[in-house]
């Protein structure tokens, strides 16, 4: 595999104390969403020598950038979510949660206006909220593994949807929303379902790059006990952090209505694993510290490309689930390599690899 | 001289356990001062409660001669009080520049500032002049401070508290996991920040260490100051005699 070889090299040598500072180019290509980047290209160019006319069309790329959007709006706060160590598993259930809600609100409204379906939109959103405070307030308050807190409103949200409704699919949304936000496209080209992830990627990766938001996010998932002794409030940031993943989840909830038309109880159950999938492709650590939008969005993509690709070959899509896992253990496999590389020479006591593998030099000590 | 910190007959009890017994303490402005003592003497106690990480029974602080309270983190860096933790407490993933303002960062002036956008540049700016005047020995500015040595982490983060303090720094065992040349640069960085005229407080189990840089020394046992040296005149001898209790000065 080459992003293994190449990730290897990259953490080569162990620092010295006067080591060069390595140039932007180097960072760059250092970085794992370039390189996994490489990976998406390499992928597209095989299927397009493979199956030229049917996969290098206008139109399967607009499918593919379809299929990726919404997992792409909730990928965003998962991004977030990893970065400070943490996890969300409750984001699909949380979605249908929020569609099922929009859609019972909007039902008993009638009609098919742009006020209902803006209604929607923000209970939908509001709901999606809700389920984030619930969980951030549990996991930054109540001390609870975020792993079980998200397991638990997995099942509570999923559930709640399912009372609501009688486990039906609650069918149908304004036309409104189905017609111009569901199937819409700006100049007949763009639909207005990537727009509105395009917008959210790019909110959230200035969110995450460039303010202090964002710069309190790494922080609290490299050293939490650090970024508090500087005097950031951390719990405060969990709660926001989950609170904006329920956000996202409810938001692409209403955007999932428009799209499908109906609520999709039953079709949700993977959703969060496969936004985790993407999100760790793309190069952020489950540790913590580290990520990136970018990659989050080039992680996402790969499993929609291997998919569209695999189909239109003619090979069984299920090989697509394989090549996905294989990917994921690749790239958790590299992000292992690259931080005990970095761990080197290190002694901080909240570093896990260093908790196993002590460095060389405190061993060359000992022995004296 | 007015200390720059006094504390005078802290007490603070852990259960059963009394790990400040009435201590006393002062430090001076411009002076490096070593606190030393057995395992459980008291040291650490002392430190975090004078850094506003604990709070004591009884007793009281004065800040240049006025009374103060220290009881959270955030009240002693106003009063100009920075702590280096045994732990470093930096954050691995983040670059030094990171670190230096983790906390404290530099807003864009306007709008832009309050919808939360930095100003790398400023800080960028500072963080290198900052480490420029103490001499350490960072070069990469943009690499995170987990891929660097241990030294090279500890100068961080005294760095970070020279920036900082104006009045006092605590360091807690700065050279305990640290090699010669490492050493050397640290105990370098404490005699330049102390010849800014800010007080440094230091605990060390390394004698030679405490002999070579500390102004004074103070030694406690079992709770309490029982001793204070001056440094120039001072042997391994006496300071090990007065931790473990073999030998005893009258004006502690």
């Amino acid at each position: 595999m080459t992003t293994v070889t190449g990730q290897q090299q990259a953490a080569g040598p162990a620092p010295a104390d006067e080591e060069r500072p390595k140039t932007a180019l180097q960072r760059l290509l250092g970085a794992q969403a370039v390189q996994i980047l490489g990976v998406l290209l390499i992928l597209v160019i095989l299927f397009s020598i493979a199956e030229s006319d049917a996969f290098l069309s206008v139109n399967n790329f607009r499918n593919i950038v379809v299929n990726v959007s919404i997992l792409a709006i909730i990928g965003v706060a998962m991004t977030f979510v990893i970065i400070t160590g943490g996890i969300d598993l409750s984001v699909g259930s949380v979605l249908v949660f929020s569609g099922v809600v929009a859609a019972k609100t909007m039902e008993s409204l009638g009609g098919e206006g742009v006020g209902v379906a803006l209604i929607g939109a923000l209970v939908a959103c509001v709901a999606g909220v809700c389920w984030g405070l619930l969980n951030g307030v549990l996991i930054a308050k109540a001390k609870v593994p975020p792993l079980i807190v998200t397991l638990g409103t997995l099942g509570m949200a999923l559930g709640g949807a399912q009372i609501i409704t009688g486990g039906i699919d609650v069918r149908g949304a304004p036309t409104v929303l189905t017609d111009n936000i569901g199937f819409g496209r700006l100049f007949g080209q763009i639909p207005y379902l990537s727009l509105i992830a395009l917008v959210v990627v790019v909110l959230g990766a200035v969110l995450l790059h460039r303010t202090r938001f964002g710069r309190y996010t790494y922080a609290v998932g490299s050293n939490d006990e650090a970024a508090r002794r500087a005097g950031v409030k951390v719990d405060r940031h969990l709660i926001l952090i989950y609170t904006l993943a329920g956000f996202c989840a409810g938001l692409a909830g209403i955007l999932n209505l428009a799209f499908f038309a109906s609520t999709t109880i039953a079709g949700q159950s993977n959703t969060a694993l496969n936004v985790i999938a993407g999100v760790v492709i793309g190069g952020t650590s489950l540790f913590g510290g580290i990520g990136t939008i970018a990659g989050t969005v080039v992680g996402l993509f790969i499993p929609a490309v291997l998919q569209n690709g695999f189909v239109i070959m003619g090979v069984q899509p299920f090989w697509q689930q394989v090549v996905v896992g294989a990917f994921l253990i690749t790239a958790v496999y590299v992000d292992q390599v690259r931080r005990a590389s970095a761990a080197r020479g290190a002694s901080s006591r909240r570093s896990l690899s260093s908790r196993f593998s002590r460095p060389a030099g405190a061993r060359r000590k000992e022995a004296q | 001289m007015t200390p720059a910190l006094e504390a005078r007959g802290l007490r603070r009890e852990f259960g059963h356990v009394r790990a400040l017994d009435g201590v006393d303490f002062d430090v001076d402005p411009g002076e490096v001062v070593a606190l030393i003592g057995d395992n459980g003497a008291g040291k650490s106690t002392l430190v975090k409660a004078l850094s506003g990480s604990l709070a004591v029974d009884s007793g009281e602080l004065l800040s240049d001669g006025r009374p103060v309270t220290i009881d959270t983190p955030t009240a002693a860096r106003a009063l100009g009080i920075e702590t280096v933790y045994q732990d470093l407490a930096l954050a691995p993933h983040l670059d030094p520049v990171q670190n230096m303002y983790l906390g404290r960062e530099v807003m864009k002036p306007g709008l832009l500032g309050r919808l939360g956008f930095m100003d790398h540049a400023e800080m960028r700016k500072h963080t290198r002049t900052a480490f420029t005047d103490l001499g350490a020995t960072v070069r990469d500015f943009a690499a995170p401070v987990g891929s660097m040595s241990g030294g090279q982490r500890q100068q961080i983060a005294v760095a970070r508290a020279a920036a900082w303090a104006s009045r006092v720094i605590f360091l807690d065992e700065p050279t305990a996991a640290l090699g010669v040349v490492q050493t050397r640069n640290v105990l370098d960085l404490i005699r330049r920040v102390r010849d800014r005229g800010i007080a440094v407080v230091f605990i060390s189990h390394s004698m030679p260490h405490v002999i070579e840089v500390a102004d004074r020394i103070q030694v406690l046992r079992l709770g309490r100051r029982v001793a204070t040296y001056d440094a120039k005149k001072t042997s391994m001898e006496e300071l090990v005699g007065a931790m473990t209790g073999a030998i005893s000065q009258g004006a502690a």
